[in-house]
């Protein structure tokens, strides 16, 4: 009933998707991060225009399907002149949706260091940098993992709808086999196996980082 | 007018001329002047909310002032003053003007994820730029202070809240303050562990630190305090040595205020803080 010898050949297709949606996934998701650190770092200063900016980013980016975002960015740039392939207008619309939700998770994550502990820093002479640094930073950092890396599982499986912008990876590689081979059920089963094995790799990597932050 | 009030200044640790402070239409300090001399213990005591924790922590500009001055050690904390207007200081200006102040707080504010040493050595290294050596001889020294030596290497977690307290004393210890300021240093502590933080206060007071502790410990400041001051709705309503504050208080206010402690510590605690 089941055959996965009737989809062998195609073997080497799904193992290129499968890297294409990694690759695209580990760029999307480090620069996400680093912009999502970023924007929330921003945030902190006290410059209320600033603020507003970042705050319209988070919720514009955050209140709109990725799937639109990724239309507009690889179907409407060129209006404005913006001719991306669709692996460039998937990288950036990836990392920008990432940074939105990482920047909210960041933000939480310094708002629940207790005011006290830096009153403490203040009164010992840091300045507000090194109370970032050695007081905030290491401290968020450690109460974010486990809902950074809810999210990033999240935006792993997002990545399918690049398949509608037609970025060759996984789901777009299964779909064309699908269409091919009249085979539904087994390239599809594999589909499923592979974006599983990539969230699960990152979900015990997260679990090793966690075990390592939380010390005593 | 201004060179004669600096030259007062100088020999005082703290002084506070009219110090005023708002929060919306609620005022909870009003035009408070209190010299605080050096070597001096004062314990200031009063109901929540009279605004004593207030006042400790304006004169560190945790708390901005809305009104009066603050001199710590002669220099006015907090605002600068051109054209006689006044304008906030910067963050590192403030910080300079109390860097010979330490705070030890109600609710420690250890850094969790650093060990004992490690929030004691803390701004040596980060602050101060020392070495790591040098860093941990001062810090190992601070912790030996306080009796704990033997903790240096446990996470805040694994301490008790008086030992907790204990590394936070030494952590504003080990940068070797002038003045050392306590909010309320015992008030989350368990009753058991109490006594072994103000024992270590007590050590302090000995030796000569500069002491301001808002406190609930009426024992404690019988036994300690040069002077004993009383809040309540925002102003110093009486001061003085504590034996003869809480013998013979002179305003029904603070009167009332001792007969609610003690129908409350009824138990041998009277004669403690009268005798």
């Amino acid at each position: 009933m089941i055959d996965f010898t009737a989809i062998a050949e195609y073997a080497p297709a799904i193992g290129r998707g499968l890297l294409v949606t990694i690759e695209i996934c580990a760029v999307s998701l480090v620069l996400g991060l680093l912009l999502g650190l970023g924007v929330a770092l921003l945030a902190r200063l006290p410059w209320l225009p600033l603020r507003w900016l970042i705050r319209s980013y988070i919720e514009l980016w955050r209140g709109t399907p990725l799937l639109l975002q990724l239309f507009i960015l690889y179907y409407g740039g060129p209006t404005f002149g913006f001719l991306p392939t669709s692996y460039q207008a998937g990288v950036l619309g990836m990392s920008l949706y990432t940074a939105a939700y990482l920047a909210e998770i960041f933000r939480a994550g310094f708002e629940a260091v207790p005011p006290g502990q830096v009153e403490a820093a203040r009164m010992l002479g840091f300045t507000k940098l090194k109370i970032v640094r050695h007081i905030e930073l290491p401290q968020m950092l450690r109460l974010v993992v486990p809902p950074t890396t809810n999210q990033m599982i999240s935006i792993i499986k997002e990545s399918a709808v690049l398949s509608v912008i037609t970025v060759p990876e996984l789901t777009l590689t299964t779909t064309r086999i699908v269409s091919e081979t009249f085979v539904v059920v087994e390239p599809y089963l594999l589909l499923g196996l592979a974006y599983w094995s990539v969230t699960a790799m990152v979900a015990f990597g997260s679990r090793q980082i966690e075990r390592r932050l939380v010390r005593a | 007018m201004s060179v004669l009030r600096d030259i007062g200044a100088r020999d005082a640790a703290i002084q506070l001329r009219g110090v005023g402070k708002t929060f919306g239409s609620n005022t909870v300090l009003k035009g408070v002047d209190l010299d605080i001399e050096r070597s001096e213990r004062v314990c200031v005591i009063g109901p929540s909310g009279s605004g004593k924790s207030t006042l400790l922590r304006c004169m560190v500009f945790l708390e901005t002032y809305d009104e009066g001055e603050i001199y710590v050690e002669g220099r006015l904390l907090g605002y600068s003053i051109s054209d006689g207007t006044r304008k906030k200081d910067s963050e590192v200006q403030t910080a300079n003007v109390r860097r010979n102040v330490g705070m030890v707080f109600q609710q420690f504010n250890l850094w969790p994820h650093m060990t004992a040493l490690g929030n004691v050595i803390a701004a040596l290294r980060i602050v101060k730029g020392m070495t790591r050596a040098e860093a941990e001889k001062i810090g190992r020294e601070a912790l030996e202070t306080v009796g704990l030596a033997h903790k240096a290497d446990a996470y805040p977690d694994r301490l008790s809240g008086g030992q907790q307290q204990r590394v936070a004393i030494a952590r504003a210890l080990a940068m070797n303050p002038s003045i050392l300021l306590f909010d309320e240093p015992t008030s989350a502590l368990d009753p058991e562990l109490v006594g072994e933080v103000l024992e270590v206060m007590r050590q302090l007071a000995s030796q000569g630190m500069t002491m301001v502790v808002v406190t609930h410990e009426m024992g404690f400041a019988a036994e300690v305090a040069d002077r004993v001051i009383f809040m309540d709705g925002g102003s110093i309503v009486e001061a003085g040595p504590p034996q003869r504050l809480f013998s013979k208080p002179e305003s029904p206010r603070l009167a009332q205020f001792l007969d609610t402690w003690k129908s409350r510590n009824a138990s041998g605690s009277v004669s403690e803080i009268t005798g």
